[in-house]
């Protein structure tokens, strides 16, 4: 085995806040706790989960673009989620983000071109003669046309924003790039030509990818690995092949079974995961899942199920699946 | 069923440096009493332009310079900003694409949702709150009073698209204008914002224009689709009728991208070759002429209109020389 190219230790994240009509309690909201992962150089994990699970959370602390309250990043031999801005800045090159929220990140008052040579000339990777034709090369693999360069980022459609964000991340020859939700405002064709450039680059540069998304279809198509997250901390961790078909965990099966179908007719009667989404601002002891599990136990509302390794490659965090075929599935109503 | 929302002949220009850039091209979209309109599409083809055109938000430079968007029997168009401030919230509600940009950074959550309401129905401002924290509670953000204080940052994506779903929900509109409201949402909470707007649209008879490049999620809520290419519509069917007999090769080509879960991982997936023309340069003929794989010489001197699909159930109309209307085989 070679050595991981990020070992994610015990990523713990926790945020003050204050509630109350007139913001009089403080609270704490545990966006992230506990996190385990090494991913391997060349290797795709996807993050997938509820909305507010903490996925973009996972990397933002991944790339120490917020401080984790606790917990270790090693890459290269370093524990970067100890070091400050300064400390950070040779290793920025090599980890880069392509934000959920693609407004935010761009400076209004820079222009597409100007944004996108902006990293390449920082970090030396071209000449000033040699930027126009790698700006055009850029925007031509996200699919836009060269004319592109000139406008500001307030003139542009959702998608289009989206892909410049995608290319400024490209820009700098990164070997690990977040891509939070980075295809979700693109119709499906676009999706499809981002997705084999994301393929391509990884299979001619060894790029590492932590894809966070919400469309299992694409997370299936493009992930080696998938963490399936539930309330800030990982429910099961799986080769995709493995998670597709064989789902451990009660909660990705609950998820699986609400992907929609393109057949009207099946898209309106699929299932429903029952019972409230618990808050992060007060999680549930035990098993977090456990408030809407067809199988929870005693058990699972007190202690915190470890995740295990059950089958090489595939770990799940559940007192009640101990193999992939010890899964007490009789008892359970879905 | 009467038509709630009648567009004719849409058109819109951008105002550049080089002189005016047509960016819609003669838009026909209708949405009837209580229905819900899909609308699929290039990313950049002018969705979000359209539909900004209509509640009189379009960008500087940007105009609606011919047609007519007849609401309720008013045109949309020639309305006074003060008429369709009025309007938006209490008759149109609207769901903005980008939530960063529309929700206020420095007020908190609460307060923006009170505050439509308050300029909407003139609720008060106590009341407002308590609606505001029910509104989030619809939507499916967990403990929603401790939520009502939180600044949008404090939110993740998905909950702040949640917050925008509440603010658009909250005037009880009869219109809902969705722009890809749910780009953020997992599959579960996608199902359960599907099923409330379902609802109100049953309760009330809300009408829906829903954008969405998620052909999956669109296939459960809408009852018709029109699929835009290059500011114009090229495909208008009933939702079954398209996802069973998909006509324009654009729409065809839409279709075979998708990845699903029984395809081979890790494959290059189809995707259109090319890219769409650009406002102000498409093509004399059809402006997927470039992209086609059925093009013909007809295809590249005129525009095709859109025209019943022959043998296709009624309401199912294509713009296409080789595959719908005249000359169809
Ligand atoms: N403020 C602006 N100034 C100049 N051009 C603009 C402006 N806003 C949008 N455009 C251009 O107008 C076209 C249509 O934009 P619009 O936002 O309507 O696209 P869209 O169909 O909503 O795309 P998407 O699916 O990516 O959101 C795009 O090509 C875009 O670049
Ligand atoms: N700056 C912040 N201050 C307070 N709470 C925050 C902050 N950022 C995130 N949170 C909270 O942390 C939790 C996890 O958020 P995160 O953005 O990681 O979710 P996510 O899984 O990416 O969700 P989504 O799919 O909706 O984008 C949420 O409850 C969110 O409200
Ligand atoms: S640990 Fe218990 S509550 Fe949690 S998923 Fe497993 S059975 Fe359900
Ligand atoms: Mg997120
Ligand atoms: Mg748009």
């Amino acid at each position: 085995m070679t050595a991981p190219l990020l070992s994610i230790r015990n990523l713990t994240k926790e945020f003050p806040v204050r509630l109350g009509a007139f913001g009089e309690r403080a609270a704490t909201v545990h966006a992230l706790d506990c996190l385990n992962i090494d991913i391997s150089e060349g290797e795709t994990l996807s993050l997938v989960g509820e909305s507010g699970c903490g996925k973009s959370t996972t990397g933002y602390c991944v790339l120490n673009i917020q401080r984790p309250t606790s917990g270790s990043v090693i890459y290269a031999g370093t524990d970067i989620a100890q070091l400050d801005d300064d400390g950070m800045r040779p290793f920025r090159r090599d980890l880069q983000i392509v934000f959920q929220d693609p407004y935010s990140t761009l400076n209004p008052r820079m222009t597409i071109g100007e944004a996108l040579a902006e990293p390449i000339l920082f970090h030396g990777l071209a000449r000033k003669s040699e930027i126009r034709d790698r700006l055009h090369q850029l925007l031509a693999d996200v699919g836009l046309s060269e004319r592109f360069a000139s406008r500001y980022p307030h003139e542009l459609s959702g998608g289009q924003r989206q892909r410049v964000a995608i290319a400024r991340a490209l820009a700098c020859q990164p070997r690990f790039i977040v891509c939070d939700e980075a295809i979700s405002a693109l119709d499906v064709s676009v999706q499809a030509q981002i997705l084999n450039l994301l393929l391509d680059l990884q299979q001619k540069y060894g790029l590492t990818y932590l894809f966070i998304a919400h469309d299992l279809a694409v997370v299936r198509h493009i992930s080696d690995r998938v963490g399936v997250m539930y309330l800030g901390r990982l429910a099961e961790l799986a080769p995709a092949a493995a998670l597709f078909v064989q789902p451990l965990h009660p909660y990705t099966r609950a998820l699986l079974s609400a992907v929609p179908s393109t057949d009207p007719r099946a898209a309106r009667t699929r299932q429903r995961l029952q019972g409230e989404v618990p808050s992060p601002l007060a999680p549930p002891p035990g098993c977090r899942f456990h408030t809407r599990c067809p199988l929870a136990r005693a058990q699972c509302r007190s202690d915190v199920p470890p995740l295990r390794e059950v089958v090489s490659g595939h770990s799940v965090a559940c007192h009640a699946v101990s193999s992939p075929t010890a899964t007490n599935w009789e008892h359970s109503p879905a | 069923m009467n038509a709630l929302l009648d567009i004719r002949g849409l058109t819109i220009d951008i105002d550049r440096d080089s002189g005016p850039a047509r960016v819609v091209d003669g838009i026909d979209l209708t949405v009837a009493e209580g229905e819900s309109l899909g609308i699929v599409g290039e990313s950049g083809c002018g969705k979000s332009l359209t539909m900004l055109s209509l509640v009189g938000l379009l960008p500087n430079r940007i105009r609606a310079t011919g047609g007519v968007a007849d609401f309720a029997g008013k045109d949309l168009l020639a309305m006074s900003s003060e008429e369709l401030r009025r309007l938006r919230g209490s008759q149109i509600g609207f769901i903005f694409q980008d939530p960063m940009t529309s929700l206020n950074p420095v007020m908190r959550v609460g307060a923006q949702i009170a505050e439509a309401l308050v300029y909407q129905s003139g609720m008060a401002k106590p009341a407002a709150m308590e609606r505001a924290a029910e509104l989030l509670e619809l939507v499916g953000i967990p403990s929603p009073r401790d939520r009502l204080m939180a600044y949008p940052h404090e939110l993740s994506g998905g909950m702040r698209q949640r917050v925008m779903i509440a603010i658009g929900l909250a005037g009880s509109p009869r219109l809902l204008i969705a722009d890809e409201p749910t780009t953020a949402l997992d599959v579960t909470i996608q199902a359960q914002i599907v099923d409330l707007v379902r609802d109100l649209k049953d309760r009330f008879g809300m009408s829906v224009v829903w954008i969405t490049h998620d052909l999956a999620l669109i296939a459960g809520l809408a009852d018709r689709i029109a699929v835009l290419y290059a500011g114009t519509v090229v495909e208008d069917s009933p939702v079954d009728v398209l996802f069973e007999r998909p006509t324009h090769p654009y729409t065809r080509g839409l279709l075979a991208s998708l990845p699903t879960l029984t395809d081979k991982p890790m494959s290059r997936l189809p995707s259109i070759a090319g890219t769409p023309p650009e406002p102000g340069r498409r093509p004399p003929g059809c402006p997927f002429a470039p992209r086609c794989a059925l093009v013909t010489a007809v295809c590249t001197t005129s525009v095709p209109r859109l025209a019943p699909v022959a043998g296709s159930a009624p309401g199912h109309r294509a713009a296409c020389f080789v595959t719908a209307g005249e000359g169809a085989s």
